[in-house]
């Protein structure tokens, strides 16, 4: 048995504005192990963002327990989370997220700066296929390598997880299977924990494991005997 | 954090109208300040130095004629340091080419040196040589104003005797940096020496050998002038002695401080409020930008970006804003206040100047701009940084909107859609659409501040030269002369009609508080010297009783129907009690005027006057010019006319160029400010207006709706802007009040209309800019970043 990564009990969120609370979360429980990729699907407003989140540290949890390792992440202050961030986790956002007024080196570096054993910049650029783009600005990039750039700022400080929202939401299907070939790319060669939110069901085929999203629980969790490649993927 | 350093300098260039915007803002406030200190400390200085180096006196007097061995005894009177024993008389000048008459104060120098108080600094040419009685010194003005130079001649009547007289040098003295003649307001250099000759040659003129006729000291650190002041009275009493005074009583040195006092008043009342509202503005606007980075913030978190480092990212930011508008407002400033000094020192012709550096000045606005400015991003960063990253990615929570109006009135049907969307968004983020109007009113307000000066320097000139005095000429005599004297006046050429004008030092006093001023006797009727009320309208002088400038009841603490004692300084000395029966609405000084015969009777003596009051038939006035000339009980004519002329040049210098700067970073200040809610505002809505345009409204309906936001707020922004103007203006105007000077407020309709008008202007244009960025509004990229 793996290494267990990420485990979950009884997580809740609930948001509340004005007079309306929606409960986001509804105590989740989970287990993630080193060097998975799981994918997670479920209809829209079904808590997948919401647990990504707190899963990265970017927000809190209501109630419940969430374990990083041994570490108990629901127990963290910001700034044990901001150091959490940064030593354990990568993200990438479903819009990418990038800062405009930095080329997309500059982006990397942003993150690599402020990393214990980071690669080059141009290094993890590499590795999403974009050396040729390395002093563009965001605004001069498409959409799919806009979100490359992101991937690549994800990776660059080697992070143990990996933890995607939507990240091929906003791309065309030959863009999405290129942005999904880089992240299966870093699973194979870091061993990173991959997590990966989408919509788009064909996906599921590259994970070892498929957590069904519903109503701020997993409904079901679906185990792939074998992953396919993105190359393979029926988009 | 080299990347971050690099975005910093990013965003700047991106940003740089804005930045530079703000910057100005800054540099106004600064600047003003820079500018208001700088200049007086120069100027003071340059006082303190002049007087220093040129052994200006301290204590003053007149005598019909004393002994020289007095002065002996006066330099024993404890305190004194040192006594200059000298001639000083009034005689008419007949000067080559120039028919009006002039006026030239004599004043006798020791032979072959320097009088050890009062010294003179020599501009040009020397000093008389010894023995040679027609070799005269000059005042510079005097002389410029007659293209004199060491070599010219003109003719004075001394002692009822022409005498040619030679220009050998043209000197300065710290003693007549203004010098005001005989019965007139203002300095007229044209008409008014000062002229120094061997005191030989006045002694025996004057029939005054081994005599003096003014005497001057100065006093130890510690002395205490006014005993000086008393013993020396009653040492000078015997030879005819008029009230000692000290400087505060010295013509010049009172108006020069005057002059610095509105300086002052005005260096201490406008710049700490152009900066305070320079403060409060890149406050909020800073505040405002930093919350536009909400989203950014919230990445470089999710990053692992520590909240300490996000914060000193932003800081860094403002400092460099802060800092280019700290460096622009200090070199402006200090070459605003090099201007001033230099303009002031003209117009009073120091013979050098001072100038001071202030650096805490520098420091302290610096200090000032900069905490308000860290402030202001520190209140949004605190926001912003305490949210979960997660929370700051995502744009702020839409405000609630309320209903305005009852539900079944449809607002639709009244207002277009643009309109209702405007007033939803006032009415959804109440707390920025009321920054956006106080700094829009603080605009406003700092620009009536600075534009109502001069209408009020108007309304001054109003009441004193075109209800008050009306004379057009005032003709006044070396000595009191009876009252016949207003007949052969009046029976010169050109005279239309002629009122006598007495006047008498007198210290007045109620309780502790006592002031030296000058008593006016007028005939009851007066018409050409009128009195005027507190409500403006002539009075009537009562029988008896005091009528008394309303400054100097104020000061005095009475009212109408106290008594106050008031001590005679002429003549046979006693002390009397008198009520005060009118409150009189003037300017400049503090004075108390009586019935004409009133006076007499208080002085015990057949009525007399000093000067004649006169309204000339135009025609005429060189044929009376020349008459006056040859009377030798005349010291001089003012002329009401050359007065105002005068009076607004100084205005010029001293009010309205001071008025001006102002009014230029005022402007600068209201530009910024307008400019910024404007784009920021842009910045803020950026997102919503590009999915109006996604959704298919144009361009001219989306910018439709953000300029009739940013109108409606500069509206709105106006009536408070007038109230703050006001008040402004009245802080300014009682805190410039003095006991030479002092105004009516005034703030004209046109004053609230151009400042209104300024700021709509500069609405106007960021309405431009504002257009320009609406068109290159990307839609696609604005719905995904902020920008
Ligand atoms: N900041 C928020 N405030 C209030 N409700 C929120 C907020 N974020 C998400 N929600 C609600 O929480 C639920 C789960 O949202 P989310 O995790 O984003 O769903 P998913 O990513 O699966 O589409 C939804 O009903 C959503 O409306
Ligand atoms: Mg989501």
């Amino acid at each position: 048995m793996a290494d267990l990564v990420f485990s979950a009990r009884a997580l809740t969120k609930t948001y509340t504005s004005g007079e309306t609370q929606v409960l986001a979360l509804r105590a989740l429980d989970l287990e993630i192990f080193a060097g998975e990729v799981v994918v997670l699907l479920g209809p829209s407003g079904s808590g997948k963002s919401t647990l990504l989140n707190i899963m990265g540290g970017l927000d809190h949890a209501t109630s419940g327990q969430l374990f990083f390792r041994d570490q108990e992440l629901t127990n963290l202050d910001d700034r044990g989370l901001t150091a959490y961030r940064r030593q354990h986790v990568g993200f990438v956002f479903q819009f990418y997220n990038l800062i405009p007024s930095l080329t997309a080196y500059e982006n990397v570096a942003l993150v690599t700066e402020i990393s214990d054993h980071p690669m080059r910049p141009d290094e993890a650029l590499a590795l999403v296929g974009l050396e040729p783009r390395v002093h563009h600005f965001p605004a001069q990039l498409s959409g799919g390598e806009q979100q490359r750039v992101a991937i690549a700022r994800a990776i660059a400080k080697r992070p143990d997880v990996l933890l995607c929202d939507e990240p091929t939401g906003a791309l065309d299907s030959k863009t999405g299977i290129r942005v999904i070939e880089a992240l299966l790319g870093i699973n194979a060669q870091l061993g990173t924990t991959v997590l990966i939110i989408t919509h788009n069901a064909s996906i599921q085929d590259v994970a070892d494991r498929v957590l069904f999203f519903a109503d701020g629980q997993i409904s079901r969790v679906h185990k792939n005997k074998a992953r396919r490649t993105a190359a393979e993927l029926v988009w | 954090m080299r990347t971050l350093d690099i975005k910093l300098f990013r965003d700047l260039v991106r940003l740089w109208a804005q930045a530079l915007a703000i910057a100005l803002v800054i540099a106004g406030g600064v600047s003003t300040v820079v500018l208001a200190v700088g200049s007086l400390r120069s100027l003071e200085e340059t006082r303190i130095a002049y007087y220093e180096r040129h052994q200006f006196a301290d204590v003053f007097a007149l005598v019909r004629r004393a002994p020289k061995t007095l002065l002996t005894q006066i330099a024993e009177i404890p305190g004194v340091a040192a006594v200059q024993g000298r001639i000083a008389k009034l005689a008419l000048l007949d000067i080559p080419q120039f028919s009006e008459p002039a006026t030239g104060l004599f004043i006798s120098l020791p032979e072959d040196r320097q009088p050890a108080l009062n010294r003179l600094y020599i501009r040009l040419g020397r000093m008389p040589e010894p023995g040679r009685g027609d070799e005269v010194v000059v005042t510079e003005g005097f002389a410029k104003a007659h293209a004199f130079r060491p070599g010219s001649h003109f003719a004075a009547i001394l002692n009822g005797r022409k005498r040619d007289l030679v220009v050998v040098g043209i000197a300065l003295s710290p003693e007549f940096i203004y010098a005001i003649g005989p019965g007139d307001r203002m300095p007229d250099e044209r008409r008014f020496a000062i002229v120094w000759m061997s005191e030989k040659a006045l002694a025996s003129v004057y029939n005054l050998d081994g005599a003096f006729s003014s005497v001057i000291l100065s006093l130890m650190r510690d002395a205490s002038e006014g005993e000086v002041i008393t013993r020396l009275d009653a040492l000078l009493d015997r030879y005819g002695g008029q009230a000692a005074y000290g400087r505060e009583d010295q013509t010049s040195h009172a108006f020069l401080e005057h002059g610095l006092d509105m300086l002052r008043n005005m260096s201490r009342t406008l710049p700490p409020i152009f900066l305070l509202v320079a403060a409060f503005l890149i406050n909020v606007t800073l505040s405002r930008i930093v919350a536009l980075e909400r989203e950014q913030i919230g990445l470089l978190k999710a990053l692992g970006y520590r909240n300490a480092a996000v914060a000193w990212h932003y800081i860094k930011f403002i400092v460099v804003i802060v800092t280019i508008g700290v460096v622009i407002g200090s070199a402006a400033g200090t070459w605003l206040g090099t201007f001033v000094t230099e303009m002031y020192g003209d117009f009073y012709r120091f013979p050098f100047r001072v100038f001071v550096q202030s650096s805490d000045v520098y420091v302290a606005a610096a200090a000032l701009s900069l905490g308000a400015a860290i402030v202001g991003a520190v209140r949004a960063l605190r926001d912003i940084v305490t949210l979960p990253p997660a929370v700051a990615m995502q744009p702020p929570a839409p405000p609630r909107f309320r209903r305005l109006l009852p539900a079944n009135f449809a607002i639709r049907n009244v207002l277009s859609q643009p309109a209702v969307m405007m007033v939803r968004n006032i009415s959804g983020h109440p707390i920025r659409a009321m920054f956006t109007i106080a700094g829009m009113s603080l605009a406003t307000g700092i620009l009536i501040a600075s534009l109502f000066l001069n209408g009020t320097m108007e309304a001054l000139i109003d009441v004193t030269y075109f209800l008050s005095d009306r004379q057009d000429a005032t003709v006044s005599f070396v000595e009191r002369r009876p009252l016949k004297a207003v007949n052969q006046i009046a029976r010169l050429p050109g005279i239309l009609a002629a009122e006598p004008f007495r006047e008498v030092p007198v210290r007045i006093r109620n309780g502790n508080i006592d002031r030296r001023i000058m008593i006016s006797g007028r005939p009851r009727d007066a018409d050409l010297n009128r009195i005027i009320d507190t409500d403006l309208h002539p009075v009537v002088l009562p029988e008896a009783g005091l009528a008394l400038s309303s400054w100097l009841v104020h000061i005095l603490g009475t009212q109408v129907g106290d008594f106050v004692e008031i001590d005679l300084l002429e003549g046979r000395r006693r002390t009397v009690s008198l009520p005060v029966t009118a409150l009189v609405e003037d300017y400049f000084g503090i004075q108390g005027m009586m019935h004409f015969d009133a006076l007499a009777r208080l002085m015990r003596e057949a009525p007399a006057v000093n000067s004649v009051s006169v309204s000339l038939d135009a025609n005429e006035r060189d044929r009376f010019y020349d008459a006056i000339k040859s009377m030798p009980t005349v010291s001089g004519v003012a002329l009401q006319r050359v007065s105002l002329a005068n009076f607004r040049d100084a205005l010029a210098v001293l009010v309205t160029t001071m008025a001006n700067i102002y009014i230029g970073l005022a402007a600068v200040i209201a530009f910024g400010v307008v400019y910024n809610s404007a784009r920021i505002s842009l910045s803020e809505r950026a997102r919503e207006l590009a999915s109006l345009r996604v959704l298919g409204f144009t361009r001219g309906e989306v910018l439709r709706i953000l300029l009739l936001e940013l109108a409606v707020l500069t509206l709105l922004a106006q009536p408070p802007g007038w109230a703050i103007g006001y008040g402004l203006a009245w802080t300014l105007q009682t805190k410039m009040a003095g006991e030479l000077m002092r105004t009516r407020l005034v703030v004209e309709h046109s004053t609230y209309v151009l400042a209104s008008a300024m700021v709509i202007a500069a609405a106007l244009f960021s309405a431009l800019v504002v257009r320009r960025r609406i068109n290159q509004l990307d839609l696609v990229t604005v719905l995904k970043t902020r920008d």
